[in-house]
């Protein structure tokens, strides 16, 4: 049971149900609502940000589907493809969940041509062009995630965020890898 | 000699400048650090997770044409100066509340290279 802030208790006493937010609900109900999201004046940004994030994956999941029905792909590349593409799947329901969760809308996917339009999708001729393509966005969004983390306000966000560029680092490595790409000197690599 | 001077008064302007300004920026490895670190949410011609920037560098938030922003940014009236994109990759959320953007780059020179990118791709295409 979670103990609710002394402030957000007297807000339900006083302003009565209707001023509550989604967010205190969610604690009033029991449900796991990290502190730092309960004390936050804006129990939206977290919200906001895992909500971009759901985006991201969107996109990912997109291109990977754009990828798989180029007809570019050799049969051993699109497996990898398509095992890469379910991680994305696992990353869209984890965020979802966290967003409805602390009482958010998770924003819908756009239509594919909308994704392959602004990805420039038509300039893709060969294999290495899409694994290109994947390896720009996938080590993308490695920094992304690392880079989003400080501005997260609950601690168990900080770690799905963490968890989440740890699969995106993998798959950048494997495409690096499949493009014969030199392995990198320094580190850290990412972030 | 003239060239030696040169160089003294520059060294002891970066040594005044130190602390107070932005690091010069260079935009040539600023393009490698935008692809990296800003490339899976933006691009500079299309509107992605996040805004299209071609000719950011100047424009008033919250105005790239078809972006649809959080309520926070497009009510935010800044202008994306060099000095107030630094405040904004420094952290996003600190400087609008409520913002989409959480992603924060954390070293000076890292900020002051990708606005010098930024700059560099100011008129449209
Ligand atoms: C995780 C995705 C993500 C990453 C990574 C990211 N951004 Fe953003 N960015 C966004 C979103 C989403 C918005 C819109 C925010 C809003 O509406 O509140 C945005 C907005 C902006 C804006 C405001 C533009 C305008 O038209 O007002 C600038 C400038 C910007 N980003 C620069 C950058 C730079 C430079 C980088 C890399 C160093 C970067 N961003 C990395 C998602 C991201």
């Amino acid at each position: 049971m979670i103990e609710i802030p002394h402030s957000s208790r007297r807000s339900v006493l006083t302003g009565g149900v209707t001023t509550l937010s989604a967010a205190g609900l969610v604690a009033l109900l029991g449900g796991s609502l990290p502190a730092e999201a309960r004390q936050s004046n804006r129990p939206g940004q977290d919200v906001q940000l895992l909500n971009a994030a759901l985006a991201l994956e969107h996109e990912g999941i997109a291109a990977y589907q754009i990828a798989a029905e180029s007809g570019l792909l050799s049969a051993d590349i699109l497996k990898v493809g398509i095992a890469f593409q379910s991680h994305h799947k696992t990353h869209r329901d984890d965020l979802a969940t966290a967003i409805r969760r602390l009482g958010g809308q998770a924003a819908a996917s756009k239509s594919t041509a909308e994704y392959a339009a602004a990805l420039g999708v038509s300039a893709l001729k060969t294999q290495n062009d899409v694994l290109k393509l994947a390896l720009g966005l996938e080590r993308g969004a490695a920094n992304a995630y690392l880079g989003l983390i400080p501005s997260l306000e609950a601690t168990e966000f900080h770690l799905l965020s963490a968890r989440i560029a740890g699969d995106e680092a993998f798959h950048a490595a494997i495409l690096g890898n499949v493009l014969n790409e030199p392995i990198p000197q320094t580190a850290p690599i990412f972030g | 000699m003239r060239v030696l001077v040169l160089g003294m008064g520059m060294v002891i302007g970066g040594a005044l400048l130190a602390g107070s300004a932005a690091p010069r920026g260079n935009a040539a490895r600023g393009g490698d650090l935008y692809r990296t670190k800003c490339g899976a949410c933006h691009s500079l011609d299309n509107n992605r997770v996040g805004p299209a920037h071609r000719g950011v560098v100047g424009r008033r938030s919250g105005t790239a044409p078809g972006f649809r922003y959080s309520r926070a940014l497009s009510s935010s009236n800044i202008v994306w100066t060099p000095a107030n994109l630094d405040r904004w990759l420094t952290a996003p959320t600190l400087m609008v509340p409520g913002t989409a953007m959480g992603f924060r780059l954390a070293s000076p020179q890292d900020r002051a290279d990708v606005i010098a990118y930024l700059q560099q791709n100011g008129s449209a295409r």
